[in-house]
């Protein structure tokens, strides 16, 4: 069949597009992007070929992308000390941010294991939407953002909301369906949100939040404050209308907003290669009329560079940039293990692990003489207690009442 | 302006009323603006956005791109965050391209985080057939929004309560539809120069009567007074409500005058199965079952989408002829 036959070609060039994502490929444990592929001095038949992606892609992109990309590869070429001393601007990141950053890793990542773990367990309600793996792009965008700034999520919230100040307490109480809870139960895993944060809510839709950011920078525009407004997203959404909608208006009006794109390589359970024709979300920048940057989803500081750089032109009245940040997730579309679906190997799970954005930050942390592995060590125990004393909390706390079902329904004056 | 004697009732029409009560909105309220597909340089396709840029200036009045989703995501973003955004929605066909954003966000954004957010944000939309417009601009789709928890929806059936249900749908801190009526743009009446409120969510009595209640909505009310003063030239004296808001709903006002006139006819421009009017004839007879003397009846639009030929459209719309008929049925005559 002819047309079976094209499908085959199609896949296989499918398959080529996300070689550097494949597990048999050393290529990934190497470079977290194409582009740090590209960069770097060794050879590889992938590389190559990423290599010849970037040098087409190079005359049609922005300048803002060029630069970046260059530090993601400097990085990586480069001694884990050099972490504290480069930037965007000559000075570093303090001691103090390379610590929030790390804890704010941490944190995602320690709430999200004891979030799966009773959600296959059966004490949580519903479907949770996990962050392990990407903490690296909440945690780094997050730095650089005030309770003032907003932030629109994904259904896999909870890391963007633990970064942006969440506590654990309010977070299990949610997730519990408990009237303590940020939402008063009602919202749950996919709803979570807290406005005096800046946290415009999880989504449900694919594509629901950045809409929303726009909106929202456009009322820091309109306010005349300097506040920014962040719309995360993945893969999956960036083939929404919506976000095509929201990027569009958000590149003409010239707003405060900064499209993060999560490519984690999978929207749901398809492949990006089977979703969509490119590799490189951020080539779709240019279409908008906004710069597009691509960085390392699992190197914190390559984050929070690309972010600080976007975030600052955003303030400044630049408009919007469309951030992709490479990243993986750990476990499955819904919950640790999921729905027992086939459809990406162990082998290549295993091989993004190896990447760890936290495992690789505490390596450099140490390093650098900024913490200790005894004292990330006290750290982590210390976070291990918090959240067993918020599960406690969250299973101890009343359910809401039925009065209120028909509660904030509508607004009532007085009420 | 200071005058000698009493001013003349000023009279205008319901595009202008549209109008003025936009601009009270922008004047009164700082934190308000309006977008929307051509509603400032162009002053709107049904020219009710006249002179509002020149007024207000580019930042409080805006174009935007043809695209729906964003524009009622920045209603629902600005309106999130601290702004009072009027978002104009040219067709309400176009509901179709923003359904999440009013569905899925608008409405359920105050529930979902728990009354932690608020979102006054007015939906000013047009609906209904007339025009030759035919399927995809000609819509009556109220029952959708309607149908929605955290979402109110009026339809002003003049210009008096266009103005003043678009100043109240301002002011309340809940999203709000205002769907507009094209084919009632040139109706004119007396309208206040002054702000004023039509309250959400209750109905009017706009003519009495004894024999039986007609619940119309929108435009509709007008072809139900037309067909009671038909209706007078047979002896019959029926009552004409004007529901005025869909969601919610002024169940009161209807089930006290189906007490008096023991008959109820519900109209509307939409089709009949999954209109509104099911829900209210649902609301009647649990309420008012024992008051009744006849089935409740329904004047609407037949199970078809909206035809483009002349001929068909005429037929298609419900007018005051096919009420009075549905009357004189109801009473047995």
């Amino acid at each position: 069949m002819a047309q079976a036959k094209k499908k085959t070609a199609a896949k296989k060039a499918a398959a080529k597009k996300t070689a550097t994502r494949s597990t048999k490929k050393s290529v990934v444990k190497k470079s977290a992007t194409k582009k740090v592929a590209a960069k770097s001095t060794k050879k590889s038949v992938v590389k190559k070929s990423a290599a010849k992606k970037v040098a087409a892609k190079s005359t049609k992109k922005s300048v803002v992308k060029k630069p970046a990309a260059k530090k993601v590869a400097a990085k990586a070429r480069k001694a884990p000390r050099t972490v504290a001393k480069k930037g965007a601007s000559n000075k570093g990141p303090s001691n103090a941010t390379l610590k929030a950053m790390h804890l704010k890793m941490l944190r995602i990542r320690r709430f999200e294991e004891r979030a799966g773990k009773l959600m296959e367990d059966g004490k949580v309600p519903g479907a949770l939407h996990l962050y392990v793996g990407q903490e690296a792009v909440a945690s780094g965008v997050m730095q650089h953002l005030s309770n003032e700034d907003w932030i629109t999520s994904t259904h896999r919230g909870h890391g963007h909301l633990v970064a942006k100040g969440g506590e654990f307490k309010p977070m299990f109480a949610e997730l519990f369906g408990r009237s303590t809870g940020y939402c008063n139960g009602k919202g749950g895993s996919m709803h979570i949100s807290n406005m005096d944060l800046g946290m415009l809510g999880a989504n449900g839709i694919v594509g629901g939040g950045p809409p929303i950011a726009m909106g929202a920078a456009f009322s820091n525009q309109f306010k005349g404050n300097k506040n920014v407004s962040i719309a995360f997203f993945g893969d999956g959404a960036s083939n929404e209308g919506s976000v095509h909608e929201a990027a569009n208006m958000a590149a003409l009006y010239k707003l405060p907003c900064v499209f993060v794109c999560e490519n984690n390589g999978y929207g749901e359970y398809t492949p990006q290669a089977d979703h969509q024709a490119i590799v490189d979300v951020a080539d779709r920048a240019s279409g908008y009329g906004m710069p597009g940057v691509i960085c390392d989803g699992m190197d914190v500081m390559a984050v929070y560079e690309a972010a600080g750089e976007a975030i600052e032109r955003a303030r400044s009245g630049g408009g919007p940039t469309l951030l992709e940040c490479k990243t993986y997730r750990y476990y499955d579309h819904v919950g640790i293990r999921g729905m027992g679906l086939t459809y990406r190997t162990d082998e290549e799970v295993e091989a993004w692990k190896k990447k760890d954005a936290i495992n690789s930050f505490e390596k450099r942390l140490i390093q650098l003489g900024v913490m200790s592995r005894k004292q990330l060590d006290a750290l982590d125990a210390a976070i291990g207690e918090e959240l067993e004393e918020a599960i406690q909390y969250a299973s101890d706390s009343p359910y809401p009442t039925p009065d209120q079902l028909l509660e904030d329904v509508y607004y009532v004056k007085g009420a | 302006m200071s005058e000698a004697k009493k001013p003349e009732p000023r009279v205008l029409p319901y595009v202008l009323a549209i109008n003025e009560g936009i601009r009270t909105v922008l004047r009164e309220q700082d934190d308000s603006f309006l977008a929307g597909e051509d509603v400032a340089a162009a002053g709107s396709v049904y020219g009710y956005c006249g002179g509002l840029l020149d007024e207000f200036g580019s930042r409080r009045v805006i174009d935007t791109p043809i695209s729906e989703k964003g524009i009622m995501g920045l209603g629902v973003g600005a309106s999130a965050t601290g702004c009072r955004p009027i978002i104009d929605l040219m067709f309400m066909d176009f509901l179709g391209e923003c359904m999440d954003e009013v569905a899925n966000q608008m409405a359920k954004m105050r529930f979902m985080f728990g009354g932690k957010a608020t979102l006054p944000v007015t939906v000013l939309t047009m609906g209904g057939a007339g025009g030759g417009m035919a399927a995809q601009h000609s819509q009556s789709l109220e029952a959708w929004l309607a149908h929605l928890p955290g979402m109110k929806v009026v339809m002003p059936s003049d210009a008096y309560d266009a103005k003043g249900m678009i100043i109240a749908a301002a002011r309340d801190d809940n999203p709000v539809f205002v769907v507009l009526n094209k084919q009632s743009l040139a109706m004119s009446m007396e309208v206040p120069e002054e702000s004023y409120e039509v309250p959400i969510g209750e109905a009017v009595v706009r003519k009495q009567g004894t024999d039986l209640t007609i619940v119309a909505f929108g435009r509709m009310v007008h072809e139900a007074l037309d067909a009671a003063e038909q209706l007078k030239d047979v002896g019959l004296n029926v009552e004409v409500i004007d529901a005025r808001s869909v969601q919610p709903f002024d169940t009161a006002t209807v089930v006290a005058s189906i007490k008096k006139t023991h008959r109820a006819l519900i109209v509307h421009e939409a089709v009949k199965f999954g209109g509104i009017g099911g829900e209210i004839s649902a609301q009647i007879q649990e309420e008012a079952f024992d008051y009744l003397d006849a089935p409740i009846m329904r004047v609407a639009a037949p199970f078809s989408p909206v035809p483009f030929s002349p001929a068909l459209e005429k037929l298609y719309i419900p007018n005051a002829a096919g009420i009075v008929t549905k009357v004189k049925e109801t009473l047995g005559l």
